[in-house]
């Protein structure tokens, strides 16, 4: 760029425009791993620009530990300290659960956005899209999962599976996270605003984390909620992480998780698939 | 292609139906290579639905179409290599900075990340938003974001270029800067598909007009042609107070022994003329009757009289459906 071009502003058709517009490079087709990474990437700058939406990964998980721990650790377990350690991977498991609704809203964003219009005439495999946005997914799962390891760490939370046990915990979560965000990308297909659908993923989720035995044993409960808290998957992946974390975990608590994200993903991926290639 | 000119686009029949509602309900185009061809309309003509199933975003409800040779249905994929949509809404990422954006499209083309970028600047610097590069979308005026938009339809040069209503919005000179580079993208060899409801700016870029309405064509030509469909020559005449126009529409009509229309400018008045007799003497008897006019002139009728000719309406009356809402 030179000082004396007055042209900078306008771009009256000179030089530089002919240079630019005459360019008939046409580079190969991107493949899809390439252009998956690239969606990846996008949205990892896009939680680089707008990070307030980081705020509720990162404030709701620390205030639900702070809470619970102190609140009732006393009366659940006899010290808040004891507490956590039992509270601590079903806060994990809440937390990640509770943001694989932003899947869902930030998708729901996009479809109505010129900028999707633009993808989907361009020849990229398709799939690439909404396989990008789940590294985003999985950038936001990591970050929380910090937040709410850090904070429990502080107050006392020491696993006996140490530092391979937690993060094996971390993985199973994440694998299940993956699984349900099928259905919120299905949702958003048809829902007409992100907040619609936030709304209705909270009301289904809120219900299925806390009728759990995330918070306290399910022992004490009327045996009717016994019964819906025993094939609730919350159970199944809290009873699996905290054995992870706690190295307790038997191959059967992990195996139920593993199929369930299986049979979700195997029922929502294809469905969400048809949905998407035949969306206008 | 008997008669040995080129076809950028051909279409025979489209029909796109949402639900009820019939947008597109049989259109023939033949689109020439290397020219700016305009789809004219009022909203809801079934311009913007027509571009997007050439585009291959949408699928046609019956009939074919075909970019230089390739199906847009069967042939799909090869079609996306070769055109590229400039959306009637801003189709670029507004969280991102402006060279993110162009990064973003060129990788996603296939090209590497430092080829991506270098011509993302090369197109940035090109279109004037050399100092906007590394800011977000969100803060650019609304002829920057067109001009971004634009050049990012052009990371890889298409063979066709769709650009749906590109200066809506816009203010005057950002609409010369889009029309200058629509004419240097011409000019360079790329064939661009332009929808507009905007008379003078299909008259100002497009060689040739489909004038669209209800969803099918209604004519079709040079703007020469379409001029000179709805006859010889046109007396134009603009009262100084819009509530003489009856008056003056009374006098006229008695001078020039025709039928005198009302343009959509509570002042304009016009009428197609076969001779010149006549018309001094319309204009004295308007000077007698003490009508002041702003404008008395003789000349090629304008598009919006061709549309009033055509349809016996004005080109600014909006049909029901609102197909911009629906393709959106």
């Amino acid at each position: 760029m030179t000082t004396a071009s007055p042209a900078q502003e306008i771009p009256r058709v000179n030089g530089r425009l002919r240079t630019a517009l005459s360019s008939r490079t046409r580079p190969p087709r991107a493949n899809a791993l390439s252009s998956t990474i690239t969606f990846g990437w996008r949205a990892i700058l896009k939680i680089k620009h707008v990070p307030e939406q980081l705020f509720d990964v990162t404030m709701f998980p620390i205030m639900f530990v702070l809470m619970f721990t102190y609140l009732f650790g006393g009366a659940l377990a006899g010290s808040p300290r004891d507490y956590l350690q039992f509270l601590a991977p079903g806060i994990l498991v809440q937390t990640i659960i509770m943001i694989t609704m932003y899947t869902g809203m930030v998708l729901n964003n996009d479809l109505k956005k010129g900028i999707f219009d633009r993808f989907r005439a361009m020849p990229v495999w398709r799939a690439s899209f909404l396989a990008g946005a789940m590294l985003g997914d999985a950038l936001r799962y990591l970050m929380a999962s910090a937040v709410v390891l850090t904070v429990a760490f502080i107050l006392g939370f020491r696993p006996d599976g140490g530092v391979i046990g937690v993060a094996l915990g971390v993985l199973l979560v994440m694998v299940f996270a993956f699984a349900i965000s099928w259905i919120w990308t299905m949702l958003s297909m048809f829902m007409r605003t992100p907040e619609s659908l936030m709304y209705g993923s909270f009301m289904f989720l809120f219900p299925l984390t806390f009728i759990s035995n995330i918070f306290v044993d399910p022992e004490t409960m009327p045996s009717w909620l016994q019964s819906f808290v025993d094939v609730n998957p919350m159970t199944f992946l809290t009873t699996a992480t905290r054995g992870l974390m706690h190295g307790e975990a038997s191959a059967g608590d992990i195996g139920i998780v593993l199929i369930s994200s299986a049979i979700i993903v195997a029922i929502f991926a294809p469905l969400t698939m048809y949905i998407y290639n035949r969306k206008e | 292609m008997s008669s040995g000119k080129l076809l950028a686009i051909e279409v025979k029949n489209l029909v796109k139906t949402f639900g009820e509602t019939q947008a597109v309900r049989g259109v023939d185009l033949q689109v020439p290579a290397g020219a700016v061809y305009g789809l004219l309309g009022p909203n809801g003509a079934g311009k913007t639905t027509t571009a997007r199933m050439l585009a291959t975003l949408t699928r046609p409800t019956s009939g074919a179409a075909r970019v230089f040779g390739h199906d847009i249905v069967a042939e799909a994929d090869t079609v996306r290599s070769i055109v590229s949509m400039t959306g009637q809404f801003a189709s670029v990422d507004e969280d991102l900075t402006g060279i993110e954006n162009m990064v973003l499209l060129g990788r996603l083309l296939g090209f590497g990340w430092s080829e991506a970028r270098e011509r993302g600047e090369e197109l940035i610097d090109a279109f004037g938003l050399g100092d906007a590069a590394n800011r977000q979308v969100k803060t650019y005026s609304g002829g920057m974001r067109r001009r971004l938009d634009i050049a990012a339809s052009i990371v890889v040069t298409p063979e066709v270029l769709f650009l749906d209503e590109p200066t809506t919005g816009l203010d005057p000179r950002s609409r010369n800067e889009v029309w200058d580079i629509v004419r240097a993208l011409v000019a360079t060899g790329t064939t661009v598909l332009l929808t507009t409801q905007y008379l003078d700016e299909a008259d100002q870029l497009a060689d040739r007009i489909a004038v669209i309405d209800h969803g099918k064509v209604i004519a079709e030509g040079t703007p020469g042609e379409l001029k000179a469909s709805v006859g010889a020559g046109t007396l134009h005449v603009r009262v100084r107070e819009p509530e003489h126009r009856p008056a003056a529409q009374g006098i006229l009509a008695q001078a020039l022994g025709v039928d005198i229309e009302l343009g959509t400018d509570p002042s304009a008045l016009f009428a197609r003329v076969e001779n010149t007799g006549g018309i001094s003497a319309a204009f004295d008897q308007l000077s007698r009757r003490e009508i002041d006019v702003s404008e008395f002139s003789l000349g090629q009728p304008s598009l919006d009289e061709v549309f009033l000719t055509l349809t016996g309406r004005p080109a600014e009356d909006q049909d029901a459906q609102d197909e911009t809402e629906e393709a959106a």
